[in-house]
This record gives structure tokens, sequence and C-alpha cells, in this order.
């Protein structure tokens, strides 16, 4: 069956079929459920476990698997916006700030509203956001996009200081919340139950993210990406795609600054700087864009890679000027390398294993 | 239709009826393909109207036109080069889908029968013009002719009633031309063409209809044979004859 000149055939489709195996009747059947449904049952299993190995894990890495899921969605959002639609935005971190302090506000002067509340207004007040910004850019390609989100990340942060009384100025805004549920207090841990709180908000809207990117709009937002005129003759909206695009983007850049406040129970204008949204646009590329796992493997670099190096640094006794910036050229040097030899990010090689793996399978 | 001062286009009329095939010819420069930018909506006309159905869709944008059931191809293809060939073909039927702006979003409210429908319609599409093996590839990686299909295919999927083929010939082998001049009189039963081509025997064999242009504006039209008898066209095409015999 293996004859050479099959398996040159093979070679030749392989890299280019990624996730599109020929229907099994397995695949058919979970194919068949809505993709809403889909998503939502594997929030709920990601959920379960996350939980259960929330349970064995110290409290200190519960907030780091927290500062993981909040990161992740930030970084989703991202990927929705760059990979999906083609926009290149640097004003993410603006978006968490405006989510961050939303909550922050509400937290301080509604203290009544319960917890899903607060993060609906947020959810809300984001999307507004994302769409002033959204429909006041939707004409601006590339370069010119991104510039003018740059705006926003470097001005937003001086409204911190410009509006000081309400929004605490360079100290920011501090807000206490709610431990473990009475109920639970013996069960789980305050920071077991605040990072259990974050990741099934997450997983939430992650389930919202894949269904739309795997639906009829994330195939709008990639063909107004590859090709705006061809997308218009198939009848796209392509100015609403994108500021569709734009919201969905930032209404998760929002939830996720909500969420990181939350956790940390502090908000200052230092944390949403235009350093962030560059981090978060360079962790995008090397986790993969274009692909939900993508923002995963993001994330993970972004909570752990500065993590371990700073240990690292701890260890060899480095001097502090040396320790404190060793995290960001440790960083740069593996953006640089896996840029060099995987240029499709963290996700790219895992998709050449996966098509590597179907090839043989295949030829076999 | 003006840029600036250049006039491109000069008092061009066109009527396409139902089920036929219009033919549009004429030297480089003429105004073809400024034609079918104002026809698929890409452009604004500066003066006159357009009527689709009985209604003026001159300042309408190209994507309602699209959705009102005018498709069209490019002379470039402009395949959507990061989506497989079954994505570009499914983006196509995307104005067959029925749900609004909400089940895009929550991915309820029909968005799963809606997908269902479109992605068979797409893979009979793709069937149907004979690259249903390509599903799963990126066009760029394929032969040129099928890449021509992938564009026909992503045209013909959302059943339009006006298909607009910008130079669907160029490039093919004389094989390949006879096949698409049986595929165009195939697409004239359930839809109305209107075809650009330097290819004058494909023109001449399919089209009911024949209009010329030059320099932006009508010279000729009617049937092919009439069109081929205009002294008008010869000249656009030729030049006029010299008076002194020839001089090289």
């Amino acid at each position: 069956m293996s004859s050479p000149t099959r398996e040159r055939a093979e070679g030749a489709t392989a890299p280019t079929s990624q996730g599109s195996p020929p229907a099994s009747p397995k695949a058919g059947f979970w194919k068949r459920i809505p993709s809403p449904v889909r998503n939502l049952l594997l929030a709920a299993l990601a959920l379960t476990a996350i939980s259960g190995l929330m349970l064995f894990s110290s409290d200190l890495s519960s907030l780091r698997y927290a500062a993981v899921g909040y990161t992740l969605l930030a970084i989703a959002g991202l990927q929705l916006l760059v990979g999906g639609s083609g926009q290149v935005s640097l004003g993410h971190g603006a978006f968490m700030m405006i989510g961050a302090y939303s909550m922050a506000l509400l937290v301080l002067h509604l203290p009544m509203l319960p917890l899903a509340a607060n993060l609906l207004i947020v959810v809300v007040v984001s999307a507004v956001a994302g769409l002033l910004v959204g429909a006041a850019t939707a004409r601006l390609h590339g370069p010119y996009l991104a510039g003018a989100t740059l705006i926003l990340a470097v001005g937003l942060p001086g409204l911190a200081h410009r509006y000081h009384d309400v929004l605490g100025g360079s100290n920011g805004l501090r807000i206490r919340v709610a431990g473990a549920p009475p109920g639970l207090e013996n069960l789980v841990s305050d920071e077991q139950w605040t990072s259990i709180v974050v990741w099934t908000v997450v997983l939430l809207a992650l389930a919202v993210l894949a269904t739309v990117s795997g639906g009829r709009l994330g195939r709008r937002m990639r063909s107004v990406r590859d090709d705006e005129t061809a997308a218009a003759m198939a009848g796209v909206p392509v100015g609403s795609t994108k500021v569709a695009a734009f919201v969905i983007a930032s209404t998760a850049g929002g939830l996720a600054g909500a969420l990181q406040i939350y956790v940390l129970g502090t908000a200052t204008p230092s944390i949403f700087t235009l350093a962030l949204s560059l981090t978060l646009l360079a962790v995008l590329v090397l986790g993969g864009v274009g692909s939900m796992w993508g923002a995963l493997w993001a994330a993970l670099a972004v909570v752990y890679l500065e993590l371990w190096v700073s240990d690292l640094a701890g260890l060899l006794e480095m001097n502090s000027n040396v320790e404190n910036n060793l995290p960001l050229v440790f960083f740069g040097i593996v953006l640089i390398l896996v840029l060099r030899f995987w240029p499709l990010g963290i996700q790219g090689i895992f998709q050449r294993l996966a098509a590597r793996r179907r090839l043989s399978e295949t030829s076999r | 239709m003006r840029f600036g001062g250049l006039t491109a286009l000069d008092d061009v009329g066109i009527q396409v009826a139902p089920g036929t095939v219009v033919g549009l010819i004429g030297p480089n420069g003429a105004g073809k393909t400024t034609l079918f930018n104002v026809l698929s909506g890409v452009l604004k006309p500066t003066e006159g109207a357009i009527t689709w159905k009985g209604e003026r869709t001159g300042k309408t944008g190209p994507h309602r036109l699209a959705r009102a059931g005018i498709a069209r191809t490019f002379q470039g293809l402009n395949l959507f080069p990061m989506m497989t060939v079954l994505e570009n073909v499914v983006a196509g039927a995307d104005r067959l889908a029925k749900g609004g702006a909400l089940s895009m979003v929550t991915g309820l409210l029909g968005h799963h029968r809606d997908e269902r429908v479109i992605r068979e319609k797409a893979c009979a599409t793709l069937q149907r013009f004979g690259i249903a093996e390509f599903a799963h590839h990126f066009p760029g990686m394929l032969p040129y002719g099928i890449q021509k299909q992938v564009a026909l295919a992503r045209a013909c999927v959302g059943d339009p009633e006006l298909l607009l083929l910008d130079e669907p010939a160029s490039g093919l082998s004389k094989q390949q031309v006879d096949n698409l001049a049986d595929q165009i009189r195939g697409f004239s039963n359930d839809m109305a063409v209107v075809l650009v081509e330097h290819h004058m025997d494909l023109v001449m064999k399919v089209c009911d209809h024949i209009v010329v242009l030059n320099f932006g504006q009508v010279i000729s039209t009617g049937t092919p044979e009439q069109v081929q008898a205009d002294p008008a066209v010869t000249r656009a095409y030729l030049g006029e004859p010299a008076a002194d015999g020839g001089t090289r």
C-alpha cells in the first residue's frame, strides 16, 4: 500500500490539511452537537480538571493559576482580533485597564452588588469602549490601526493621574474581595476559591470566543483578514465585521482586567502600561497566532517564564539590577529562538507534530 | 464614471436580462473592469444609475449587492489564501444563512442549522465543480486551473441571480476553455451572466449579446454576428486601415 508515489502525494498534502481529518463516525456525532453546547461541555470538563488540580495545590500556586486564567482570557481576545480579523492592536492593555478600573469603582461605590453583576457591568462597559474605539478605527489598516491603538495604551494610564480623586492617581484603587463562601471554608482556602471563580469566568468567556471564532462570524473575520474586496463580494459587511472583532476582543480584555483586580486586589496605572500591551502581542506570536491553544501557551509563558527566571537569578545570587531585568532578556531570547525555528509559534510545533503523525498513520 | 479629471466610463448603458449571457469586450483600457467594479458596487458611479430588479443600487455597498444576489469573480482570483478551499466556498455561501448578529455571537438561534445548510451546500458545489478532493487544501498550493474553479465555485455557491465573470478564461488551456464554455452556458440556466473576456472564441460561443467598449464608450452592441460584422469594432481592435496601403 505504501508505494513511494503515494507517500509523496500524502507528503505534499498533509501539512496543509490542519485539523481536517476524514470524518469518522465518532467525530460526526461530536460535530452534530451545536457548537455552543460543545464548547460549554469542554469548558465544564476543563473547569473540573483545573478545580481538581487546585485542591491539591498550595495557595500560592492557586493564585498563579488564576493569573494564567485572566492572562489567557486577555490573550484569547487579542487572538480573535489579530489572528481572526487581521487587525493589530497595541492597545489591548488599555481595555484591561478599563475593565479593572470599572470593577474597582463598582466594588468601591456599589458594594452591595454581587460579583456576577459587577462582571456583567464590566462586560457592557468594555464592549461600549471597544465599540467606540473600533468604530473610530475601522477604516484604518495595519500600521495605522496599530498607531491609533498605541495612543490608547499610552494615554489611558494618564487618566488615572489626571483624575486623581476618582481614580487614585499612581497609587491606583484598592479593593477587598470576599473569600470562600461560608459553606465551603473548610474545603477550599480563599485563594483556591478566588482561582476557581476566575477560571469559571475565563472558561465561560473562552467558550463564547471559541463559538464565535469557529462559527459564521469567525469565518467572516478570516475572509476580511485575507481579502477585504473578495469578502465584500461574498456578502460580508467588512466594516461591521471588523468592529465586531474589536468589540469582542475589548470585552475579553476588559473582563480579564476585572478578574485581575479581583485576584490582586489593586489596580494601578503602572500595571496597564504600553509594555503590557506589547507583551500581550509578543506572547501571542510566541504561542502561535491563529489558534486558541496558542493563547494558552502564551499565558503560561507570561506567568511562568518570568517566575522561573527570577527564581534562577535568585539561585545564582546575581545583583538586583541583573535579577530584575533577566526575565525580560530571557523572554526576548525565547521569542527570537521560537520565531526563528517555529515561525508559527509554540502551537505551530504541535501542529507540525500532529501533521507528521497523521502522515505516518496514513502511509502505514 | 470619472476618476479626478479622467473619464473612465462615459454614458455607458448595459442591460442584462435573466438567463442570458452578456459579453463585455474591448481593447485594453477600454473600461471593462471599471464597469464591472461599478456593477458590483466596488466603485460608486459619479453619474447615472444602476437598477437591480427594479431598485436603484448606485450607492449601495458591494456586500449588500452580494446579499441581493450579485456575485462576481476577479481577474486576480482573490481567493482567501489562509482558508481552505472548502472554507473559501463556505464563505461564499454566507448569504444563504438566515441568522442575524445575535445568532453569530452566541452560536444559538439557528446558527447550527445555518452552518449545516451552508456547509452542505458548499460540499455539493465542490462536487459539482469537480474539486471536492481539494476541499482541505489551501488554494495557493493548487494548480491555476483548479484555483479558477474554486473562484467560480465561491461565486456560484450562493445561488446568485447575476454572475459577473472577470476574464475567466485567462491562463487556461484550450481544453479548459472549452469546458468553461459549457460551464458558462450551464450557469445561464439559473442566472444571468456578464462576461469580460479577451478570448474571442469563448465570447462568440457563449454570449447571447455583446457590448463592445472603447475608451469608456459603447461603440457597438448586438448579437455575436452583428458585432463581428461591425466595422467600428474592427477599427477599435485593429486601427484605421492605412490610406496608402500600409507602411511599416
